[in-house]
């Protein structure tokens, strides 16, 4: 892929357009098909691999009109079911070949709270993009309507239009609901639990609301003014925050319930505990979780080297390990933060990065190496105990395992040295011990997940959970989904009291 | 937002604040800590142990040295003004039983966390000796506070100034020797210290807890920055401790990890340290 400015691409949709509107029959499939799939204007990759900017720009109108017109409006609507909250995909991306963008975010905003979140950060391609009609058709999944891409044109535009428009609000109920945490979950709970007139308090351990969203996924990907938008929506619709909180240490969940009167409470307190290789040399110092890199970058600012109070380790040669979502950000940081040169280090091959796509085409395009089927062995320190390099091994892909995938298997006697000063750990997350450490009552898997039913009801009472605490380390979208599905189950149960006390 | 309410400087370096934080002073058990920032946007996020609480009147004492950035802005902080970044109680409280006889050890700072454990462990009907060290005099704190708590106390200073002249590992040495030998040995104080106390006690075998401060960024086990080798485990210190079996800690990673930003500190304290570290290991 080269790289193509944003005002090429603008021109070229607008040409496009021109031509479509001197028809005066209307489209046919086949014609549709034809419409090239509208790239993604962004940031030329030599200078932002400089910059903590949004790496991608964003569609303009043209672009956005031509791409939704290569929806088919197929009635089986594959993109639906494929979506975990089943956006009204057709009918959205309809009003947006129809230049009503607002109808077509009010559509979206029916099902999904954070679509200027969603459409940065949800990975399409395996969601509602995996078997678009389009896709299919030009045997392609790259080539699927860019429905991502779109969520985030419509979410943008009411933005900037101001339109956003606050959610009513039932009567006050009387009713009081505690959050715990602030990520993509939490910030739905209160959402719609708000909705329909509790009392919500969000308390979040951090002094920063927004989770991962706001610590661990970089301003170049999320910007935290979008984040900070929703949060004040909530703000405006009269949620309270309570920051620098740590439920089951600054007060334990029962006490929220039994002496502070709340009549149900959410946990959505995300993963925790990151993952080590468990090799040696991985106590050194410069190796790094993802999370605690990233952390001291995003949330505490170490990027404003010269203002933050935080220290960032300065790097110039990075091994990042791991090849999902999380080790994309952290070497692409890493280069934002100086470093001269970033590997990823990945055991299996490309096609099973659990990355975003446009994540791995942007770092590759940013410069950074990918090394695929090799890992890491162990990680060699100078005398300071810093990290000098690492030592890694070459894997090949052997015998299939029980899910049909080719398992790599090492090549004895492949061992190789990578000169690094900087080893980054992203191989994932145990789930996070704070609440379950200090609510013996909260059943959790042996993960330490903590376990639900079919309504997120835990195994206390009047408690609920969903996200990352719930499902292990997952996504944004995943977390929202079961955020609404908690919101309801707790409307529920609170409208049954409501209706009690009235009999 | 959190007040201070009191400061007190109770060394050159070394200062005490009373911060008004209700719901931390009722939760708050002996061995826990907070975590503070001085500005929500660009500050740092320090953990200082939890020195004294008062419940009643809703707040918590801290005691600080002035070692870097950070601690030498909070020092510059008169009462009145507030902390934006307050939370906790965080990490899990010391576990407190009748184990007998307790010997206390303290060195410089490290009496600050030591005493709320101290009370606990006298409280809980034990029998207490209390070693505290420091380099001079001046560098000793809480002396007061901790007699009032022991049954016998022992001060040590490098030069003499007050007390014996000695590291604190030679008197614990010496008790170790006794019979009976100790139940428990708790050391709180500079990690080099904290090794050497470990080092001591381990060939009579008398449990040893140590208390770690390492480097943190969340405090709430997310991040992995406060991981340090017990035992041949990986163990986070902020949710799993910061109290750990001293025979078990892997002392010299632990300091390494402490430098990780050394270019950073404003006052290098370190270089102490490792004087200290030498003529450790000179006597031993
Ligand atoms: C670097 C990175 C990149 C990612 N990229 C993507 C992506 O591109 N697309 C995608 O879909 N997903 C991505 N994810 C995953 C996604 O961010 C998570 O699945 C999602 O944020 C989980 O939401 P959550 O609400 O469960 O928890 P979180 O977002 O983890 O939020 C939990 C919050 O609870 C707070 N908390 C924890 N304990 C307590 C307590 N005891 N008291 C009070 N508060 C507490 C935490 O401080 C945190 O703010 C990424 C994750 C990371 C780390
Ligand atoms: S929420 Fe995610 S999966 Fe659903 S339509 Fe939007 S981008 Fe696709
Ligand atoms: S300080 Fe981050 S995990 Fe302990």
């Amino acid at each position: 892929m080269t790289y193509i400015e944003s005002s090429t691409l603008t021109a070229i949709a607008k040409d496009y357009l021109e031509e479509l509107k001197k028809r005066n029959d209307p489209l046919k499939a086949r014609d549709r098909l034809k419409i090239p799939l509208q790239e993604m204007p962004s940031q030329d990759p030599h200078i932002r691999a400089k910059n903590l900017e949004e790496v991608a720009t964003g569609y303009t109108e043209e672009q956005a009109i031509l791409e939704a017109m290569r929806c088919l409006q197929c009635p089986k609507e594959m993109c639906v079911h494929d979506c975990p909250v089943m956006v009204n995909i057709p009918v959205f991306l309809k009003y947006i070949a129809d230049g009503d963008f607002q109808s077509a975010v009010d559509e979206i905003k029916k099902t999904s709270l954070l679509p200027a979140i969603c459409g940065r950060v949800c990975p399409q391609e395996v969601q509602c993009q995996l078997n678009c009609t389009v896709g299919k058709s030009l045997k392609d999944v790259d080539q699927a309507v860019s429905i991502g891409r779109l969520e985030r044109f419509v979410a943008d535009w009411e933005r900037k239009q101001g339109t956003v428009k606050l959610p009513e609000i039932k009567p006050e109920t009387g009713k009081k609901v505690a959050i715990v945490g602030s990520g993509p979950a939490g910030l739905v709970v209160a959402a719609d639990v708000r909705r329909e007139g509790h009392e919500v308090t969000l308390f979040e351990a951090f002094h920063k609301l927004g989770g991962v969203m706001r610590y661990g996924i970089p301003e170049f990907r999320l910007p935290n003014d979008i984040v900070d938008e929703e949060i004040e929506t909530l703000k405006k619709i009269g949620v309270k925050f309570q920051t620098n909180f740590v439920v089951g240490r600054t007060r334990k969940l029962h006490d929220l319930i039994t002496k502070d009167g709340y009549d149900a409470v959410f946990v959505g307190t995300g993963a925790g505990l990151p993952l080590f290789m468990g090799i040696e040399g991985e106590n050194l110092v410069g190796v790094f979780s993802a999370n605690e890199y990233l952390t001291r970058a995003n949330l505490m600012r170490a990027f404003e080297k010269d203002k933050a109070a935080t220290p960032i380790y300065s790097s110039k040669r990075v091994a990042v390990l791991g090849g999902g979502n999380v080790a994309m950000d952290a070497a692409r940081m890493s280069l934002r933060l100086g470093a001269e040169k970033v590997y990823v280090v990945y055991r299996r091959t490309e096609v099973e990065m659990p990355a975003r796509k446009e994540e791995v085409q942007h770092a590759k395009e940013e410069g950074i190496e990918f090394l695929f089927l090799q890992n890491a062995k162990r990680i060699l320190g100078d005398e300071k105990s810093r990290v000098k390099a690492m030592e890694c091994l070459r894997y090949e892909l052997g015998e299939p395992d029980s899910s049909g995938r080719r398992r790599p298997v090492v090549i004895p006697d492949s061992e190789f040295l990578l000169d690094v000063d900087t080893v980054i750990v992203a191989i994932g997350n145990g789930s996070n011990p704070l609440v379950s450490q200090t609510t013996p009552d909260l059943k959790v898997n042996r993960w330490g997940n903590i376990i639900v039913d079919d309504n997120q009801k835990t195994s206390m009472e009047r408690v609920f959970a969903g996200g990352d605490i719930v499902l292990g380390a997952a996504t944004v979208i995943l977390a929202m989904g079961e955020g609404r599905r908690a919101a309801k189950a707790i409307n529920d149960l609170l409208a049954e009291d409501l209706k009690k006390n009235q009999s | 937002m959190n007040k201070i309410i009191d400061k007190k400087q109770l060394s050159k370096d070394v200062f005490q604040m009373k911060i008004e934080a209700p719901l931390i002073a009722s939760e708050r058990q002996a061995g826990q800590f907070i975590i503070l920032q001085i500005d929500e946007d660009l500050g740092e996020r320090i953990p200082l142990t939890i020195a004294d609480a008062d419940e009643a009147a809703g707040t918590i004492t801290i005691i600080y040295q002035v070692v870097g950035k950070t601690t030498h802005e909070l020092s510059q902080l008169e009462p009145g003004k507030y902390l934006p970044v307050f939370a906790g109680p965080l990490g899990k409280p010391t576990h407190i039983e009748n184990f007998g006889r307790v010997v206390c050890v303290g060195g410089g700072i490290g009496t600050a966390p030591l005493h709320p454990i101290t009370q606990a462990l006298k409280n809980a009907g034990n029998h207490i000796t209390t070693i505290l060290g420091a380099r001079t005099s001046e560098l000793l704190i809480l002396t007061e506070e901790m007699a009032k708590l022991s049954d016998s106390m022992i001060i040590c200073t490098d030069n003499g100034s007050a007390g014996r002249k000695a590291l604190v590992t030679e008197p614990l040495k010496e008790i170790c020797s006794q019979d009976p030998k100790p139940d428990l040995v708790i050391a709180i104080g500079p990690p080099v210290m904290m090794k050497f106390c470990s080092l001591t006690t381990k060939p009579f075998g008398v449990k040893t807890l140590v208390s770690l401060n390492t480097i943190m960024v969340d405090g709430t086990g997310m991040c992995g920055g406060c991981r340090v080798n017990v035992g041949n485990e990986v163990k986070f210190v902020c949710v799993d401790g910061p109290e750990f079996d001293g025979h078990l800690v892997d002392f010299d990673n632990m300091m390494m990890r402490l430098n990780s930003y050394k270019e950073f500190e404003l006052h290098n304290h370190n270089c102490h340290l490792e004087n200290q570290m030498s003529s450790l290991e000179k006597k031993l």
